[in-house]
């Protein structure tokens, strides 16, 4: 593990909204082309330090270094080399998709053909289509097309996964797992234990606005197993979601 | 697992170092100029596919031109100029003005009075003086080819009057004459009144509803997740916006010239000076949006904010009747909003073919009114 270069260095981060601290002395690295998943219960402070990093945000304390840039002073160099995709984001209204990633590709300054964008997250059907008109799944797939245009170092994404169903999950999965082999560094929120377990390479779990525990899941579980823990049931060769994309079927519906 | 984790390393140093060089090229291409375009055609096409701007700025001033146009003069008062002269106080104009219909423009010197007949901005003009020798006294009238319709009126209205009993003995004769002057219709009063009130609404509701539902509905913080620059996304949402407002406005001139016989006096150039000032016009009233859409708390809070913002205009600001026409405590309100001022040189540049220069004072009051409304704007517009 400490041979691999960090992209993102977080060093002592506070970020305090008037009387309530929202994230205290966090500190933590995420290494090139890793996928590395931030947990935690909600208003742990996740989004919050996403958005510090992302530059949206300003920190009140603490030192974040993107691929060299410091946020405080090349926060526009910082934005050219990440894709953000934001929990809650709306697209500007009355525009299809291919002209949204043109506008997109116009607000990065790069030069991209929509269409193969589309082709990228399997949206190529729903070209003509409005961002309002599509499935959460789809909703999400776009928003990840969004962050690749500028063919970012690491892409931010924000529980890219509430509200889908387990097919859709799946399929974001998979693209997730490809965008990372294709050598993007991966940031990702989530509330679902199976998908950190299954994605992120590391996993930093935030519990008022401090990280408690930060490792691979795999050592993160051996851990807990080692120290005596035990499950009250005994668990099956299978869960409930085997049994729902067993009789559903893999295939991902629109 | 352990062999799988060194392959995928070293794939990735690969894969690095090959973006590597990408960034680096990328960095120093980033144009500010692009991001202003791709957003303002962005914008545009938002603009064209949404209803309520297309009705607002389209239909609504097409509809009250094409009523006012059919419908006529409506209330008739005659503007009647009374050449200056030592004697206002004799009983020929005592009777005019007891008739009601006719509202007597004095102050005026000959020379005004001239010119304002032959735009038709008074009706007729009438001079009175006492005969020499003699009590009676001799009335000289000038009517316009500019308001035939009205100067007949006020000939029927003198002929009562010579033949009245009263004013008989002290009349001696009425001497009319007509000047020639262009034809004022009511298209060239009402048109350029609506085009200011849709150049005023586009900027004041468009504005302040697209910045309102962006910042909503967080596709500004998207916005700011790219490179772009604030500036930017205020730059190319005023293009689009001045894009539509223009097409907007020239196709209400050509339709009201080619359908309603709109006057234009020097053809395209008085287009081309018209749209110059709807520029500067929607330039201003875009600062009420900026306001608005910082102030209001939600989309239902636009369109009454909006209203208190364009209602008194639409009414008060010559769009529909003259403001000479309002009581006079109400003129100086008139007189302090910007729309007044802007259909005035609307007005002054279509129909009497005067150049920008000549309407400097208008252009003048309004860029004062943009100074103070961006002030306010800046203070008040939030991000987010």
């Amino acid at each position: 593990m400490e041979t691999k270069k960090a992209i993102i260095s977080v060093k002592n981060l506070v970020k305090k909204y008037d009387d309530f601290v929202a994230v205290q002395d966090l500190s933590f690295d995420v290494y090139e082309n890793e996928i590395f998943g931030l947990l935690g219960p909600n208003g742990a402070g996740k989004t919050t330090t996403l958005e510090i990093i992302e530059t949206l945000r300003a920190k009140t304390s603490g030192e974040i270094i993107v691929d060299g840039f410091s946020v405080d002073k090349h926060a526009h160099e910082i934005k050219q080399i990440i894709g953000v995709q934001l929990q809650a984001a709306g697209y500007y209204p009355n525009l299809n998709l291919i002209e949204l990633i043109e506008l997109f590709a116009g607000l990065y300054g790069a030069n991209i053909k929509p269409m193969e964008m589309l082709e990228k997250v399997n949206l190529q059907d729903k070209a003509k289509a409005k961002y309002k008109a599509l499935s959460g799944g789809q909703k999400q797939r776009f928003s990840i097309a969004t962050t690749l245009i500028n063919q970012p170092k690491i892409i931010f994404l924000d529980e890219p996964t509430t509200g889908l169903d387990p097919q859709a999950r799946r399929n974001l999965w998979d693209l997730i797992t490809e965008i990372r082999s294709n050598g993007t560094t991966v940031v990702i929120t989530t509330h679902y234990m199976d998908e950190a377990e299954q994605l992120c390479d590391r996993v930093a779990f935030v519990e008022r606005g401090q990280i408690i525990a930060l490792d691979t899941p795999d050592n993160l579980i051996d851990k807990l197993v080692s120290s005596g823990f035990e499950r009250k049931k005994e668990v099956k060769k299978a869960n409930l979601e085997d049994v729902f994309i067993n009789l559903t079927g893999k295939e991902w519906r629109e | 697992m352990n062999d799988n984790n060194i392959n995928a390393q070293a794939d990735r140093e690969e894969l690095n170092s090959g973006m590597k060089t990408e960034t680096t090229n990328r960095g120093g291409a980033y144009s500010n100029t692009k991001a202003t375009l791709a957003l303002a055609k962005a914008s545009f096409r938002s603009i064209i596919r949404s209803p309520s701007a297309v009705v607002f700025t389209l239909a609504f001033p097409l509809i009250f031109i094409l009523v006012f146009g059919f419908l006529g003069g409506g209330g008739t008062h005659i503007d009647v100029g009374i050449s200056p002269g030592p004697d206002l106080k004799n009983p020929v104009v005592g009777m005019l003005e007891k008739t009601g219909m006719i509202r007597l423009v004095k102050d005026k010197s000959k020379e005004d009075f001239a010119k304002l007949l032959e735009k038709g901005n008074v009706d007729a003009m009438i001079d009175v003086h006492r005969k020499v020798n003699s009590v009676a006294y001799s009335v000289n009238v000038v009517y316009t080819s500019a308001s035939m319709d009205k100067g007949n009126i006020l000939k029927s209205v003198l002929n009562n009057l010579f033949y009245d009993k009263n004013l008989k003995p002290s009349i001696a004769e009425i001497k009319e004459s007509t000047v020639h002057g262009r034809e004022y219709k009511t298209i060239d009063f009402i048109l350029p009144g609506q085009l200011g009130f849709s150049l005023l609404s586009t900027g004041v509701f468009g504005t302040a509803f697209v910045f309102l539902s962006l910042r909503q509905t967080l596709v500004i913080k998207r916005f700011f997740a790219t490179p772009v620059k604030r500036s930017s996304i205020v730059i190319g949402e005023g293009i689009a916006r001045i894009g539509f407002a223009l097409i907007g406005a020239l196709f209400i001139i050509v339709l009201g010239n080619l359908f309603f016989g709109f006057t234009l006096v020097h053809g395209a150039i008085t287009v081309v000076n018209m749209l110059v000032l709807a520029t500067l016009g929607v330039i201003v009233f875009m600062g009420f949006g900026f306001i608005i859409s910082g102030i209001a708390k939600n989309e239902s809070m636009v369109p009454p904010i909006s209203n208190i913002v364009t209602l008194p205009q639409f009414l008060l600001s010559g769009t529909f009747f003259s403001i000479e026409a309002f009581p006079k405590w109400l003129q100086p309100i008139s007189r302090a909003l910007p729309l007044t001022y802007l259909n005035d040189a609307m007005r002054k540049v279509a129909f009497e073919g005067v150049g920008l220069w000549d309407v400097k004072f208008q252009i003048m009051i309004l860029f004062i009114w943009g100074i103070g409304i961006y002030a306010v704007a800046v203070k008040v517009f939030k991000w987010e």
